[in-house]
């Protein structure tokens, strides 16, 4: 058997190729849109690649220019003393201990102001993510437009400095929006919910031949022939690397099992080389632990791991949402995640997998879904469903029409 | 004069989220006596189709939280057990989520108090709709536009609609009966369980209804 690698999706994909996998969905997404046609939306993110944002936005774009939309996005500009403070807010924010930069207020609104001068700010429709860039409402001319908060982290428990700090640009827009209402805050401004998205067509989620999934895997080194434990995320401490090796461990005593820790690096990322270091010195010299830095263009690798997967893990300590968990669900792959952000709102805790809040707590999921291969399978199965009604990025573009049409209507 | 034709609709949801919440049973009864309409169709009608595909656990959102954030399943399937086609308004659903909520706190004072898991959120939503083609005027051209349709539009229909008209029935069985005469096919339709169906299951009994009946 010969393994041919997938071709790379190279031209934007357009909404008639969705047709087979979601029907009448795609007209019927086209007729909401027909009133927005030749309107312009703007929106600004700080990174074009690595994370789940700009994977959302890399879509979400084109696809609404195909609905006749005039779409832009933008990223904002900064250096490496901008990104160490937007990850201290970041951390801060999920409600993670964080000592602030020096400065780190002066240096937020430098680049906030600097970033007003160069990005075009007067679309009928603009759309900003998350706390980055949410300063730029300062250049909103005279309540021009319909300014829109996306907030795609987790904010029950932010760090009050952090959060007094940026509350007062935030009641500046029109709406903001939440992935979880349990994210949302006391907001002046009405708080919407949108699930964040993955792409059914796109490279990490469309269906692979089993020939190259099996060669990915053994090129990483990986037995297809014993249990596969995979979490696919950043090494960040959030995502609790290290908790997901001690969970494996426990596993490890019951299941012939190996664990796979796979994630690339973001731009504004710079903790996680340091994250990696420590979760290597816990995973020590097992062979069956598989540590694997990939760039941050490995979709087809991405996806051949999660499909090989036994089981995918999702450890967060705190998330956003978590959208490798969505993605595991849409390849029916059953998932053990923990009860943080998002995560409860893709798994249904014995619907569509199972929810886990601690180390001891993932282990004994694991273990329990590979003495039953029936459940993992149902499990699956409905995880999928519930992918298709309520995390596809087609969803998520019907929910950006639905929400402009209600602006435009008010 | 030919009979009116059924006019197919898509619908697009924008839920928002109030700040609204509750975190024992005591503060759910204030919250259902408070929270807007808006929220008790959100929580009860949306519920149902945004779970469509799980016919195990209940589908509204009350009972579901009564069971995984409180443990407490008896409560959790009187308030399941309430059925959204026994209502015309959501003033009677409301009074009737009320009633129960409210009975299982009086008599168990203790458990009212207790802190839930995690709290629950109210939420509503707000509605936007689109026509989908011209409307069909006979069985043969609504059953080829129900094979195809979203379940957004499904949803709509069959579920929604019961509530937006304040009938006690369905867009479905209000044409079937009203412009083409069929009332026999009208309420076997209104009949299907949508409790324990999915939109998909539930369409295919339609269509075989709709079938059966066209050769009768």
């Amino acid at each position: 058997m010969t393994a041919t690698e997938p071709e790379v999706a190279g031209s934007p994909l357009s909404l008639d190729q969705y047709i087979p996998l979601l029907g009448a969905e795609i007209e019927e997404l086209k007729a909401l849109a027909k009133p927005l046609a030749g309107r312009e939306v703007r929106m600004v993110n700080s990174t074009r690649v690595g994370g789940g944002v700009a994977e959302i936005l890399n879509r979400v774009v084109p696809l609404l220019e195909e609905l006749g939309m005039r779409p832009g996005w933008e990223v904002i500009a900064g250096d490496k003393d901008f990104f160490e403070v937007t990850k201290a807010f970041h951390n801060a924010l999920h409600g993670a201990p964080v000592q602030l930069p020096p400065n780190a207020f002066d240096i937020f609104r430098s680049y906030n102001e600097f970033n007003r001068s160069r990005i075009r700010l007067d679309s009928e429709f603009v759309v900003i993510h998350d706390p980055q860039p949410a300063g730029l409402i300062d250049g909103r001319a005279d309540k021009s437009g319909h300014w829109v908060w996306r907030c795609h982290i987790d904010l029950s428990k932010p760090s009050e400095e952090v959060w007094n700090f940026l509350e007062p640009w935030v009641a500046r827009y029109d709406a903001s929006i939440f992935s979880s209402p349990a994210f949302a805050r006391q907001l002046p401004i009405p708080q919407y919910l949108f699930y964040p998205s993955i792409d059914p067509l796109s490279d990490k989620n469309r269906p692979l031949d089993p020939v190259y999934v099996r060669s990915v895997v053994e090129r990483f080194g990986i037995d297809p022939e014993r249990p596969i434990l995979t979490q696919i995320s950043r090494f960040d401490r959030l995502k609790d690397p290290v908790g997901v090796v001690r969970a494996y461990r426990i596993v490890k005593r019951y299941f012939d099992c190996q664990l796979v820790l796979a994630g690339g690096s973001a731009d504004d990322d710079p903790e996680g080389a340091e994250v990696l270091k420590e979760t290597k010195q816990e995973a020590g010299d097992d062979p069956d632990i598989h540590l694997l830095e990939l760039p941050a263009a490995s979709p087809l690798e991405v996806n051949a791991l999660q499909t090989a997967s036994t089981v995918v893990i999702q450890k967060s300590l705190r998330e956003g949402f978590g959208l490798t968990v969505a993605e595991a669900l849409w390849k029916k792959r059953p998932v053990v995640a923990s009860a943080v952000g998002g995560i409860p709102v893709q798994v249904i805790h014995k619907q569509t997998g199972l929810l886990a809040h601690s180390v001891e707590g993932t282990a004994y999921q694991i273990r329990y879904l590979l003495s039953h291969p029936e459940i993992a399978a149902r499990l699956g199965e409905q995880g999928h469903a519930h992918v298709r009604e309520q995390f596809l990025i087609t969803g998520n573009v019907k929910r950006y029409i639905t929400l402009f049409l209600l602006m435009l209507n008010s | 004069m030919a009979a009116p034709g059924f006019q197919f609709v898509t619908a697009a949801y924008m839920i928002r989220i109030n700040n609204q919440r509750a975190n024992t049973l005591n503060e759910l009864r204030t919250g259902l006596s408070q929270a807007s309409d808006g929220s008790v169709f959100y929580h009860t009608f949306q519920s149902l189709g945004r779970h469509h595909f799980l016919t195990e656990g209940f589908s509204n959102d009350f009972a579901q939280w009564v069971l995984t954030g409180l443990n407490r399943p008896q409560l959790a399937e009187r308030v399941g057990g309430l059925d959204i086609r026994d209502y015309l308004s959501l003033a009677e659903l409301r009074n009737d989520l009320y009633r129960v909520v409210g009975e299982y706190c009086d008599s168990h004072p203790r458990e009212a108090d207790m802190s839930a898991f995690e709290p629950f959120y109210f939420c509503e939503s707000s509605e936007i709709t689109s026509p989908i083609g011209p409307p069909v005027t006979t069985l043969g051209e609504f059953v080829q536009i129900l094979e195809g349709l979203s379940h957004a539009s499904l949803d709509y229909h069959f579920l929604i609609s019961r509530l937006r008209l304040q009938l006690k029935t369905n867009d479905f069985s209000a044409w079937l009966e009203n412009s083409m005469g069929r009332q026999d096919l009208a309420r076997k339709i209104n009949r299907i369980d949508i409790y324990t169906n999915t939109l998909d299951t539930a369409r295919d009994q339609m269509i075989r209804m709709i079938d059966i009946g066209a050769k009768q």
